[in-house]
Order: structure tokens, then sequence, then C-alpha cells
């Protein structure tokens, strides 16, 4: 057939073979990227885990003032009698910062070989049958929750946004900045783009780990639907409970 | 039924493509779509123009040869059909269809509607095959195999690799095609030994050319056999423990 006669392109020639030496077994793994899938899903547990107890944590400023500075205060003392204050909450933020840095470099690595290997985009229209809205918009999601991680460091962590911050008065800075509209509303959409994020990353999870059973494959589905559910409606409350006055100082 | 297709003209390699539009007027809605095509390529060819071209081959669903992107899906509206099994009734009369070819750096055109999808033959040289003793037949059942094992097994040897996972997957990943070509032979007692270097072979292949899966599950919408994402749940827990596992003997590099 004329495949025979017409001169093929580069890539479908034998792929040259990379004299590599091997690594040791992470970094190993973490070349291909199927282990940076593996990373992403393991990294992707440890933040969901972190999402899940900040969530749960939270809901303590519905008790009022006492309670939830008490709680910020006992994070700070978590294991004390046998580490000094504020350990185990350190060593909780380096997994994190770490969970974070390999997650965001992962997508990033294979964003950039998933780009490659389609240097030429379908010119007419897709028509997607599985792909959903938060499976393709992942990428977008995640730069979206990444960025309003920054500034809710600065604005309840660091410095505060412009309102009267008081480092350690937990929930008078909540009142203080969430009870500004646009602030608030931020808070809402950034939580909703997290909600997409998890809907798609809690259910790839299950894939990329290999965990894939007839048993209980139905539910890994419902699984990640309902966990982003179960995160946007306690975080997206926060905003909407401050800017009606539910919760604040008064 | 009289139609209007819209098809990717390209004339080589290397040149730019772009869509032409032809009138497909008295199609019969009984022919298949490649037989639809050839009807309009006898009429190019009877005006003097230059065909288009595509790939066929068995026309019957089995060689995996025909490969074409219908309306933004590959293989066409139809689920576990492929091309030349796509019968013109599926459409309307006075539809547009837009014919697109596969489009992964993988898989370069060669001319209109032609890929070329050697790529997936490096993949299946890396390791998917078995390397046996080859001695007379042995009997029937010798070895035994659970039947839900020789089914799954069956239902991944069922890939023709006409390469639809990486036309519809949004990153170009192989993985479908390279899962079902592991899991076919890692199911089976005599793709034991070579198991885990042939995982990790095949998925370090394919990983040269092809993009990586995120899991939006459109490959095995598009795949014309139905292949589920099973198996690349599996592959993954292979590749895994093929690092793990035995890992000097495993090395490829001395
Ligand atoms: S031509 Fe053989 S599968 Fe379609």
């Amino acid at each position: 057939m004329a495949s025979t006669t017409v001169a093929r392109a580069a890539t479908s020639r034998p792929a040259p073979q990379k004299p590599k030496r091997r690594a040791p077994l992470p970094i190993e793994l973490y070349r291909s990227a199927v282990g940076k899938k593996y990373v992403m899903a393991i990294t992707g547990i440890a933040l969901m885990g972190f999402v899940f107890f900040h969530m749960l944590g939270n809901l303590k400023m519905y008790l009022g003032p006492g309670h939830f500075n008490e709680y910020a205060e006992w994070l700070r003392t978590l294991l004390v009698p046998f580490l000094p204050r504020t350990t185990t909450l350190w060593l909780m933020r380096i997994g994190l910062i770490v969970a974070f840095a390999l997650h965001i470099h992962a997508a990033y690595s294979l964003t950039r070989m998933n780009h490659a290997a389609r240097n030429t985009k379908y010119q007419g229209r897709r028509d997607y049958v599985a792909a959903n809205y938060a499976s393709r918009t992942m990428r977008w999601s995640g730069i979206i929750v990444g960025l309003f991680i920054v500034w809710h460091l600065f604005d309840l962590s660091w410095t505060g946004t412009g309102y009267t911050f008081v480092r350690g008065a937990v929930y008078e800075n909540v009142d203080g900045s969430l009870s500004r509209i646009p602030v608030g509303i931020l808070y809402v959409v950034a939580n909703i783009a997290l909600g997409f994020h998890l809907f798609h990353g809690a259910w790839s999870l299950f894939q990329s780990m290999g965990w894939n059973n007839p048993r209980f494959n139905r539910w890994r589905r419902d699984f990640a639907a309902i966990f982003a559910a179960i995160i946007v409606v306690g975080n997206v409350s926060f905003p909407l409970a401050v800017m009606a006055g539910v919760v604040g100082v008064g | 039924m009289d139609l209007t297709l819209q098809v990717w003209r390209q004339d080589g390699p290397t040149t730019s493509g772009r869509f032409e539009t032809y009138a497909a007027p008295g199609i019969s809605e009984d022919m298949s779509f490649l037989e639809m095509l050839d009807v309009v390529n006898e009429r190019l060819a009877a005006d003097g123009k230059e065909p288009i071209t595509f790939d066929h081959d068995c026309r019957e669903g089995i060689c995996g040869t025909c490969s074409l992107m219908i309306n933004g899906k590959a293989h066409g509206p139809e689920r576990g059909t492929a091309t030349c099994q796509l019968h013109m009734r599926k459409f309307n009369d006075g539809d547009t269809i837009v014919i697109e070819p596969w489009r992964a750096t993988a898989f370069p055109i060669i001319k209109d509607l032609m890929v070329d999808r050697s790529a997936f033959d490096r993949i299946v040289e890396a390791g998917g095959y078995i390397t046996v003793a080859a001695g007379s037949a042995p009997d029937a059942n010798l070895i035994p195999v659970p039947k839900p094992v020789a089914d799954a097994a069956m239902d991944a040897a069922a890939c023709i690799g006409c390469g639809a996972c990486v036309a519809a997957c949004p990153n170009s990943a192989a993985q479908l095609f390279t899962s079902a070509k592991v899991a076919h032979l890692n199911l089976l007692p005599q793709g034991q030994s070579e198991r885990y270097a042939r995982t990790e072979a095949m998925v370090d292949t394919m990983e040269q050319y092809f993009g990586s899966c995120t899991n939006h599950g459109e490959c095995q919408e598009a795949c014309p056999k139905e292949i589920p994402i099973d198996f690349i749940a599996t592959m993954n827990k292979d590749y895994l423990r093929a690092k793990l596992k035995n890992r000097r003997y495993l090395s490829r590099t001395p």
C-alpha cells in the first residue's frame, strides 16, 4: 500500500535506547510517567487527608471563639510532653509542603509530556464521551487552588490582608477577613474549584494506584463524589456563615 | 441519503493540511462508512481528482487498520464499533460529517486520513510476546486456566491495535493499548515468567512515544472492542511490582 513507499517520520523509528544507570527505587519510579502518577496519587491522598481534617477542625468555629481558639492552640501543643511545642505541627507542615511540591512537579512534567504527545491538535470539534468537566480542567482547578492557598496563608496565617490581623486570634481573624463580601466570595469560588479537583482526583487515584477490584469498583466514583461534596459543603459554609453573621464577634 | 463531508486532506507527512468539503449525494444507508468513502472516491477519480487516502483492510472489524475521527469521535458515534463496521444508517439525511485522521505526535500523518501507527509495533516488540521453547504442540488443557481468567485474558486479547484509544485520549496516552497487550499475556500461566520484565519494558517504551494517563476514561468509550480501563490499573500495579521485585534480573542495563 501507499504506506510502504512514503517516507516515515522520525517517531516511527525504533526508540533510541538511552543508557541509564539504575537509580534507587523511588527515583527510578519517579522517572516514569506511571511512577509520577503513583506519586500524584499518594501525595493526593495525603493532601485529601489534610483538607478533610482542616475542614473538620474549622467546624469548631460554630462553637464560638473560645472553642475555636482553644482548638488552634491545641494543634500547636500536640504531643507536647514528648516533643517541644509546635514540633508536631511543624512535622505535619513539612510533610504537607513536600506533598504539595511533589504533586505540583509531577503534574507539571506530565502536562508537558502530554502536550508534546499531540503536537497538532484536532482541527475539528472533539465530542467527549467520558471525559468530564472536572477531569479536563484539573490543571486549571489545581492552579486556582494553589494560588488560593498562597492567598489563604497570607490572609489568615502570616500577615492578614488589610483587616486588623492579630496573630493567634484565629476566630477574630476569620471574622475580620471573611466578613468582607468580595473575600467571602473568593473563598466560595476557590472551594468550588477544589471540589471539582477532588471529584476527579479522588476517583483517579484508585486507577493510578492500581486499586481495581470488581468488589469495590462501583463505589470509587461514589466515594469521590461524596468526598468532594463533604469538603465543598463544609468549607463553603464558613464564608457564608461569616457573611451572614452566624459566625462573628458581633 | 444526501450528505456533506468535511475531509482532512494533506498531501504528505511534512505538508500542511486543510479541510475540504465534498457533497456526497445518493448514499445508501446500508453502506458501511468506508463504502460511502469508496463511492465518494470513485466520483472524485471520475472527475480526475485525487481520491481521499484512508486506511482499511479486513472491513470486518478485526484487523484494526481503519482509523477515522468522525465528528470528533474515534470510529464515529457507535459504541464498540470500528469505522468499517459503522453503517450509514447511524447518520441522518442532510448531515455534515467531519472526518479527521488520528492526531498524535507518535502517529504522524502519511497522507490525508492515513497515519503511521508503527509506534505501537515498538511497544509490542519490547515485550508483547512469550519466549517459549517451541516443541510440538502440547495436549489441550494441560495447563489449567480458571475460566474467569481465560475470559479476562480473552477480553484483553480482543485489542486490534487500531489506535482509537490514543486518538480519543485528551493526553494522547496509549495506556489502554499497552495494558491490553500486557494483560493478555500477564493473566495467563504461560506469561508469568516474563511478567514483570515485560510490563516494565512495554511501559517504558510506551512512554517514549505517548502521553500519560490521567484517567479520563475516554479510551474505553472509543475502543471498538470495548476493552475496559481496568487493565490500566492492573498494568500500573504490575509496573510498581516490576520496580520492587528482583531488580537485578529485571535490569535491562548491564
Ligand atoms: S478495516 Fe479491519 S478493523 Fe476496520
